[in-house]
């Protein structure tokens, strides 16, 4: 893989990860919380390990994320014994069935949710002794606009934004993405539409909100925020049996139209990141 | 066994004194709104409320006197606003209201009864004596979709109340809301297409867009 130097995206925020590792970092994370952004991100990990790429996804929710559910996973070490010493960093990356790696939080987390200086320090830490490990390190963020969200998405050269065509989850995604551009100065997004109805759904959406965001966002800013349409995932009966199974798509069903979509979309991310495509 | 069970239930929710939720309790609520907040985007105010010149009532009339009047002043209190919302006896003569689902323009107007009712008092503390008191009232909002912390956000209404001392006790003063994450007219636009199937024809005149949201909570997480 080759290293990739961005632009250093997050003008706002103090000097997080050094530039060489932020760019495999992608944060992944929504507006409203049910929109499947925890199975976007396990499911496109494991599409993207498919590839052969060595992937890594975080549960940077701390605590508050249902990676440990879609994943059937309980680890007995967590990030939580890392940052309080009780075990080493190595010991807490589990495997995931989709052949990825995976470090969950841990529900004694919660506690650090108010993301201490300290915290911030240990995490950013650990992500810059991680990342060099892995061609992709996917955050899976929590719901919502939190202090933790803002600082996982301020360690990532790229946010990966999922929605659903629900007017409620469009406003959200909608807030998050005026939020994202307003305090880190992000350049751009990278948007998937979950759960569309039709083929198309999805970039008429993402086109739809570029077009509120010129008229009342971009119009007065320095830094123009421009959307990037990954793709969609189609509503596909498929999904549903795989979460209620605690499997992914690719162990449960990985020819239906929803697992199609995320093999699509981890190329697209693949060559977005990696061979720094679009 | 279960009545024993839900008294001590009660109890540990409770200020002994005023019948109030205590501060353990309305912590454990005010965190739940700031979940609620951070995923809706909801309205919620917290106000801080503090009895003017209490130590006076102390000091004339006595500690019995000083406990009867935080009684009265707790029933009016609670009965100035909704069922759904929340009034707290904070400590000392200090009390907290939380009101979920409280639009900006609502705000000022319950405060403003809640000030108005406790001036109104007529609090009985012996047989021949009546006294009354007055409350001051500082307010903030919780800053909508984010999610932000007890500390800031009571913090923020604390201001206000040393605002409202401040300035001569007996007065209201509440935070002014922070620019709505997103505006009536972008959400017009946004969902334009949904209704008339055609973006084109979504736009919606006017052009006042909100300040992109700058809270104090997410610049200090910055």
């Amino acid at each position: 893989m080759s290293e990739v130097s961005n632009p250093p995206q997050v003008a706002a925020v103090e000097p997080t990860l050094a530039l060489n590792s932020r760019s495999k970092v992608i944060a992944v994370t929504s507006g409203k919380g049910g929109v499947g952004k925890t199975f976007v991100s396990a499911n496109l990990a494991a599409a993207l390990a498919k590839r052969g790429l060595r992937v890594l996804v975080l549960d940077a929710d701390l605590g508050l994320a249902n990676l440990d559910v879609v994943l059937n996973l309980y680890p007995k070490i967590t990030l939580h014994d890392v940052f309080t010493g009780k075990s080493k960093l190595e010991d807490a990356i589990y495997k995931a069935p989709g052949g990825f790696s995976v470090l969950l939080a841990g529900s004694g987390m919660v506690e650090y949710s108010r993301l201490a200086p300290e915290v911030r320090d240990d995490f950013l830490r650990i992500m810059e002794s991680l990342v060099p490990n892995y061609d992709i390190v996917l955050l899976d963020t929590g719901a919502g606009i939190s202090d933790v969200v803002l600082f996982a998405v301020s360690m990532a050269s790229e946010v990966l934004l999922v929605a659903t065509p629900e007017p409620t989850a469009l406003t959200d995604a909608y807030a998050t993405i005026k939020v994202l551009g307003a305090q880190q100065k992000r350049q751009s997004i990278r948007m998937v539409i979950n759960q569309v109805a039709r083929t198309g759904d999805g970039t008429a959406i993402t086109t739809q909100l570029q077009q509120v965001l010129d008229r009342f966002v971009n119009k007065d800013s320095e830094h123009p925020l421009k959307l990037i349409h990954m793709g969609d995932i189609p509503v596909d009966p498929a999904v549903r049996q795989a979460i209620m199974k605690r499997q992914l798509l690719a162990q449960s069903d990985p020819g239906c139209p929803a697992a199609l979509s995320l093999t699509q979309l981890a190329s697209k991310v693949e060559s977005a990141v990696i061979k720094h495509g679009s | 066994m279960q009545s024993i069970l839900d008294g001590l239930c009660e109890l540990s929710l409770r200020d002994p004194l005023t019948g109030l939720s205590n501060r353990r309790h309305f912590n454990h609520l005010l965190n739940r709104e700031i979940e609620s907040v951070a995923r809706s985007g909801e309205s919620v105010l917290l106000l801080i409320m503090d009895i003017d010149h209490f130590k006076k009532v102390n000091d004339t009339y006595g500690h019995h006197a000083g406990d009867l009047v935080l009684q009265a002043v707790s029933k009016c209190l609670a009965s100035c606003v909704r069922p759904m919302d929340t009034v707290s006896r904070f400590g000392g003569e200090e009390f907290a209201a939380i009101l979920p689902n409280c639009p900006s323009s609502f705000g000022p107007v319950v405060a403003e009864r809640i000030r108005e009712a406790v001036a109104a008092l007529a609090i009985t503390v012996s047989p021949s004596e009546t006294i009354q008191v007055t409350i001051s009232i500082g307010g903030a909002y919780a800053p909508e979709w984010v999610r932000s912390t007890i500390e800031l956000w009571t913090e923020r209404a604390d201001e206000q109340l040393y605002r409202a001392k401040s300035s001569g006790r007996n007065r209201v003063f509440i935070e002014e809301q922070r620019g709505v994450a997103v505006s009536a007219d972008e959400k017009g636009m946004l969902f334009g297409h949904l209704l008339l199937g055609d973006p084109a024809s979504a736009s919606i005149a006017g052009d006042t867009s909100s300040s992109a949201v700058a809270d104090t909570e997410m610049n200090r997480a910055n």
